[in-house]
């Protein structure tokens, strides 16, 4: 049980010190247009990677399960514009009926 | 007045994320509570605030791993805060502790929210996203850590299908900027690649380097 106690206060720690720094060390200052270009293309690059580890890692390993079929149903919500809660909805149903049949 | 109504817009799509951030706080309560007891789960919620770490964090003690590896393991999954805190931080004002606790606000979907590419950053889309979702996961661990083994096995659920889910409804909302599909395909490769190699977390922190593309294209 200290170790949960210390991993919370440690992740806590760690948490607020890399969210804090970014801001500390450039709030409020300009950049150079350069560095804009590079912040605009953060967000692509980091979400489609959370996307394909979130879909395909298991630990080191890579796999293809009801994950994929979810990430396949919710693809088709995003084409049809739905809402962003329909598709985080269709995904969970589509994960679960896949590994209802399988 | 204005000051409030400035906080509107953010406030309206981070309750619909809330609903979201409330179904995940509820998965990791039910994921935590045989682990942890019903009162660590929450405390980490709502002093960590910060899901895939958790779950990173969690999984590794739950295999038996010590304090300082899940801790390792739960920082590496929240570097990606360090590039994101550089972006935000273009839009944060103010005295340095101001900034500093303003950048705690900083989570995927608000931040995804509020990031304008080359035109900055929308300092009150991401505060006013992030107002409702701070609750709405503290509120969805009670219930998972009280409630869970009612709601069932959250894989049977499909739950785990709901984070990339989440953010592939996100990442749409960004392709339409140049080069965005490029950071992106590049990204997901770098992430897939490197993942058989490296600690999780580790990849996708270095798959944000895929957005240095942005330099070279301006050439």
């Amino acid at each position: 049980m200290t170790e949960v106690w210390i991993t919370i206060a440690g992740l806590a720690a760690t948490t607020l010190a890399i969210k804090a720094a970014g801001p500390l060390a450039l709030g409020g200052r300009e950049l150079p247009r350069g560095a804009f270009a590079v912040i605009g293309l953060l967000a692509p690059a980091l979400l489609t990677a959370l996307i394909v580890t979130d879909t395909f890692a298991n630990g080191r390993e890579l796999t293809v399960d009801a994950r994929a079929a979810g990430l396949a149903v919710a693809a088709v919500a995003v084409l049809l514009r739905a809402p962003l809660l329909v598709v985080v909805l269709v995904a969970a149903v589509g994960a679960a009926a896949t590994r209802a049949v399988s | 007045m204005t000051r409030l109504a400035s906080y509107r817009p953010g406030l309206k799509a981070g309750v619909g994320f809330a609903f979201a951030t409330f179904v995940l706080g509820v998965s990791f309560g039910v994921l935590a509570e045989p682990l942890m007891g019903q009162v660590a789960p929450i405390v980490m919620s709502a002093v960590v605030f910060a899901g895939a770490a958790q779950f990173g964090a969690t999984a590794v003690l739950a295999a038996g791993g010590d304090a300082f590896t899940a801790i390792a393991a739960g920082t590496m999954l929240n570097a990606r805060f360090l590039p994101m805190g550089v972006a935000a931080a273009t839009g944060l004002r103010g005295r340095p502790l101001r900034r500093a606790a303003e950048g705690q606000a900083i989570v995927d979907a608000s931040w995804a929210l509020a990031v304008r590419g080359e035109n900055g950053f929308d300092r009150e889309l991401m505060l006013g996203a992030t107002i409702p979702q701070y609750p709405a996961w503290v509120a969805g661990t009670v219930l998972g850590v009280l409630g869970g083994s009612a709601l069932g096995d959250p894989e049977a659920l499909g739950l785990d299908a709901i984070f990339p889910a989440f953010f592939l409804g996100l990442l749409a909302a960004e392709l339409g900027r140049p080069r965005a599909v490029a950071a992106a395909l590049l990204g997901g490769a770098i992430a897939l690649t490197l993942t058989p190699f490296l600690p999780p977390g580790l990849p996708v922190l270095l798959a944000s380097s895929a957005a240095l593309i942005g330099l070279w294209a301006d050439r």
